[in-house]
């Protein structure tokens, strides 16, 4: 039987606020444990709840950049279970009336084509804290420093229809989360994890199949990954006549499965219901229309504008727009050498493939951007070759600059690169290294003429060699005309 | 000394009758002496107090006096206490300290008050006899087989008995009115979010709220004073602006409209108890009140609304109680369920035990929209009635309890009985209005409440009501035999 998948995504993501969305501790990572949980975070007797506005106001900064309905009366709502991570025994949430509703984003496909995915909600909520279970002698510890961190859930539509999709849309929820810098985005520290739900159904057929729901996954080769495996083992069953199980799954990286951790067959029953510790968060359109104003160009416009008003290709322009901090790189190095293209082949080639080496971000990265930008200058009027603006790009990359423009200058100077274009003094250049090896010119000129336009390669080779900076072009244009008229 | 009011005691000190220090002794050897008589206390702060009560004096001494400068009064249990122990009535909290002061007690403190203690109460706030306190039940002065009143009924009997001036309580359903009632005392529950909420250990936050059990009126005054304001730490503490309320204490009453609502004069109230609440209405009519009969058509309702909405929200505040980070702990737990249905199992009372479960029912899946959304918009009538009233009048009168204290024991078989007692006091907190008890008259040798209902923010109205009926009646005044 043919069979059709069914994706959606709940893609959980940190606030990027400096104190937790309920009280005043610090939402630093790395701490000691418990060090960040005042009396509010580790739900002692009589403490109260007060809401973090910041919060609010990234919230609402992710709900316009996904063009969704924003919650003028939004609403927190107790989520009660008991768990040792859970302080208050309740996780406050939102529920009825979150601050962000329905919304769209659209991701682009492999063929280049893009696909709309709906968003069918965002909400805020607070996180729990975290149960460590090494250490204690059979028993377990408990680290309330990330409790009370702000998160939003933000939960799609069912829309997805393979794999690659998902991650796909995972990396641009990622994309416009630190685009906002409402997000962190680290990956590594859980600053954004997600739940995929996961469902086959025979093709044709309108309703879903049984879902499960793998938890946490925390990286976009995973999520590909994780539902790939998901998708196989459902399969395996249903082609087999069997039955899929609702319940929660784990993804095991190493072995690349699944694995069953809950049965949802006896559902949770939550006993939702509005705190009352928390009034409704009320918003008017002036406060949202102030947040609007502070929205910075997001991913999808700024590839649209690399791509139609400097020329990029498509691929470039989704590469290069993709994250924030990358584009902002390229952009500033394209500006200084008013030159797009060959900024955007530089950053795709010798700074990509410097990080990638490197293992550094584009922050960490030893060549600044206007430091790109003067080697690009240099570049386009002559003054550096291919092979002499790398060995300039080479040496900032081991820290022989300063970050400044200057630098760059001054490493042309001292390494000798400083490309010779004057075609007299490239003609002397010329006359020795042709008087200095006679062999060889004899060797050219018996060389039948169809075949001579390889055999010039040697002597280029060695007037680079006497004059590091000289102008290829002129160089072969020189040799060409004094090799001819021997 | 241990006879005067708070008014009196700060007059007192101002004068220099005695020092801080020798009133503070004088209570803390009153309290040794007499409260096994009627266990008001869980905690007497004895060291904490003494110091607070030299650095009163000190204080004096340098010029920088205020009215509360070295004044005694108690906290009840229910609110957190920084360094002295807060168990809010249960064996749950038997062993817990607080490392912060709950806003009110850090107010009273840097108003210069000094604090004998920590007074008895219910389990965390649930009852209307002190009689499920895990320190055991608290006695009324008046007549120790008779039950003070719930659940701020340490601190009421602490105030009937001479111990303290003056005590903090609290007020989910009654449990400041009703206790007053019983006592002969004054009782204040203001607005709700009048008073921060934060550091007080919530039963029904919804409901919850801060207020006093003194003597007089003006002691109440006095305490709201220092008590109301805005607190950034609870949101639902409102942002407005507060009154002097002892400024207004003898403003005129001439033309005051009373409003009696005719349900709580129904025939189910005892002939005794109307006669009495009556007798206070013509005191007020003498001063130049208006009376006018009023209707609260859906006050039936208040019980069964309050005992959705309140054990719901109870069912979630009591979670953290756990045994995982704090307070009781059973012994050698097999796994985490175990460990956290024996700590609850053995340290919760029946009492709570029974409103957690109605509350968790109440919210769960297939009963919320029958039960707890129900009770939600049950609870907007409710107070509509109210708002509809006072349209018409500026205060509304009627008795605070149906009968006046009842025996120890008489209806802990029962709790729906239990829960009667509550029924004129329990529509203003679903309602969010402030409301007082004062002692109008006897029944029985028993005091009788009568109870005032303000409109919202109004306190000071009511304050200046309570002062003028006790300027010129002398029930205030009266003392439990033996006091």
């Amino acid at each position: 039987m043919e069979w059709e998948v069914v994706i959606g995504l709940e893609i959980h993501a940190q606030l990027a606020t400096k104190s937790k969305i309920f009280s005043g501790s610090s939402t630093a990572y790395g701490a000691d444990a418990n060090t960040q949980a005042c009396a509010i975070d580790l739900g002692l007797p009589g403490v109260l709840p007060a809401f973090n506005e910041e919060a609010l106001r990234m919230a609402v900064k992710f709900g316009l950049a996904i063009d969704a309905e924003i919650g003028l009366k939004s609403v927190f709502d107790r989520k009660n279970y008991f768990y040792p991570d859970s302080p208050k025994g309740y996780q406050t949430t939102q529920l009825h009336h979150p601050i962000v509703g329905i919304g769209h984003i659209d991701i682009e496909l492999e063929d280049g084509s893009s696909k709309r995915i709906n968003v069918t909600r965002a909400h805020l909520e607070e996180d729990a804290g975290k149960s460590v279970h090494e250490g204690f002698n059979g028993m377990s510890g408990i680290d309330l420093n990330r409790a009370g961190t702000p998160l939003i859930e933000i939960v799609s539509e069912p829309e997805m229809r393979n794999a690659k999709e998902a991650a796909a849309y995972f990396r641009k929820m990622h994309s416009i989360v630190t685009y906002l810098g409402i997000c962190d985005g680290d990956l590594s520290q859980g600053s954004m994890r997600c739940d995929c739900n996961v469902s086959l159904r025979p093709k044709g057929q309108e309703e879903f199949g049984t879902r499960t729901e793998i938890k946490n996954v925390n990286s976009f080769r995973n999520v590909e990954r994780a539902i790939d495996a998901e998708i196989a083992r459902q399969m395996d069953i249903l082609e087999d006549g069997g039955k899929i199980i609702q319940e929660t799954r784990l993804y095991d990286a190493d072995k690349n499965e699944t694995r069953a951790m809950r049965s949802k067959e006896v559902a949770n029953d939550y006993r939702y219901f509005p705190c009352p510790d928390l009034l409704p968060v009320i918003i008017d359109d002036n406060y949202v229309e102030a947040v609007r104003a502070t929205l910075p160009e997001l991913p999808d416009a700024k590839r649209a504008r690399f791509a139609h008003a400097h020329g990029l290709s498509a691929i470039d322009a989704a590469v290069l727009a993709a994250n924030r901090e990358l584009a902002h790189y390229f952009e500033t190095a394209a500006k200084i050498a008013n030159d797009y293209k060959l900024a955007a082949n530089w950053v795709q080639g010798d700074v990509s493939a410097t990080l990638n080496r490197l293992e550094i971000s584009i922050g960490e990265m030893a060549v600044s951007a206007e430091q790109l930008g003067r080697i690009l200058q240099l570049i386009k009027d002559n003054t550096l070759n291919n092979g002499g603006a790398k060995e300039v790009f080479n040496a900032l990359v081991e820290g022989k600059g300063d970050g400044s423009a200057e630098s760059v200058d001054k490493l042309v100077d001292s390494l000798g690169l400083k490309q010779v274009s004057d075609s007299g003094a490239i003609e002397a250049i010329v006359a020795e290294v042709l008087a200095a090896n006679p062999k060889l010119v004899e060797g050219y000129l018996a060389t039948p003429e169809d075949k001579r336009a390889k055999a010039i390669g040697p002597f280029i080779g060695l007037v680079r060699k006497a004059a590091k900076g000289v102008n290829p072009q002129v160089v072969m244009d020189v040799l060409q005309k004094k090799l001819s008229e021997l | 000394m241990h006879n005067k009011t708070i008014a009196e005691i700060s007059r007192d000190l101002a004068a220099g009758e005695y020092s801080s220090v020798e009133i503070t002794e004088n209570l803390l050897s009153r309290i040794k002496q007499t409260d096994n008589r009627y266990n008001s206390f869980i905690t007497v702060s004895e060291e904490q107090a003494l110091a607070q009560a030299k650095a009163a004096d000190a204080r004096r001494a340098a010029g920088n006096a205020d009215a509360w400068t070295g004044v005694p009064m108690a906290h009840k249990d229910i609110f957190c206490t920084n360094g002295v122990l807060t168990t809010c009535g249960s064996k749950m909290l038997s062993n817990f300290v607080a490392p912060y002061d709950a806003t009110i007690v850090e107010n009273f403190n840097n108003a210069g008050a000094v604090s004998l203690g920590k007074l008895n109460m219910d389990e965390f706030a649930m009852g209307s006899s002190n009689e499920s306190s895990f320190f055991g039940a608290v006695k009324n002065p008046w007549d120790t087989d008779r039950v003070p009143g719930g659940s701020s009924g340490g601190s009421a009997a602490a105030v009937a008995a001479q111990l303290v001036p003056g005590a903090t309580a609290s007020d989910t359903g009654g449990s400041i009115r009703q206790p007053a009632a019983f006592c002969g005392l004054t009782g204040l529950k203001p607005t709700y979010g009048r008073v921060s909420r934060w550091g007080m250990i919530a039963y029904a936050s919804s409901l919850d709220q801060a207020g006093t059990i003194t003597r007089t009126a003006e002691d109440s005054a006095m305490m709201l004073n220092v008590m109301a304001g805005f607190d950034a730490k609870d949101s639902t503490c409102v942002d407005r602006e507060v009154p002097d309320y002892t400024a207004t204490l003898n403003n005129s009453i001439e033309g005051l409209t009373i409003g009696l609502p005719k349900e709580y004069f129904r025939s189910d109230l005892s002939a005794e108890m109307q006669q009495q609440v009556r007798n206070a209405i013509a005191e007020y009519e003498k001063m130049g009140a208006r009376v006018k009969e009023v209707s609260l058509p859906n006050t039936h309702l208040a019980i069964p609304t309050y005992y959705i909405i309140a054990p719901a929200e109870c069912s979630a505040n009591l979670s953290r109680m756990d045994g995982v980070r704090f307070g009781y702990r059973c012994e050698n737990p097999q796994d985490i369920n175990d460990l956290y249905k024996r700590s609850r199992g053995e340290g919760f009372g029946i009492e709570v035990k029974r409103r957690i479960m109605v509350g968790a029912y109440a919210l769960s899946a297939g009963f919320y929209d029958a039960y707890y959304k129900k009770a939600q918009q049950v609870r907007r009538l409710i107070k509509n009635d109210f708002v509809n009233a006072f349209n018409e009048v500026d205060i509304i009168m009627g008795p605070t309890t149906p009968t006046p204290a009842f025996k120890c024991g008489e209806k802990t078989a029962d709790p729906v009985d239990m829960y009667l007692e509550d029924i004129f006091t329990i529509a203003l907190n679903l309602a969010g209005l402030p409301g007082m008890s004062i002692s109008c008259g006897q029944v029985n040798n028993l005091p009788v409440g009568l109870q005032l209902i303000g409109n919202y923010f109004d306190e000071g109205r009511l304050l200046n009501a309570a002062h003028k009926f006790q300027q010129s009646t002398d029930w205030h005044l009266k003392t439990p035999a033996g006091i």
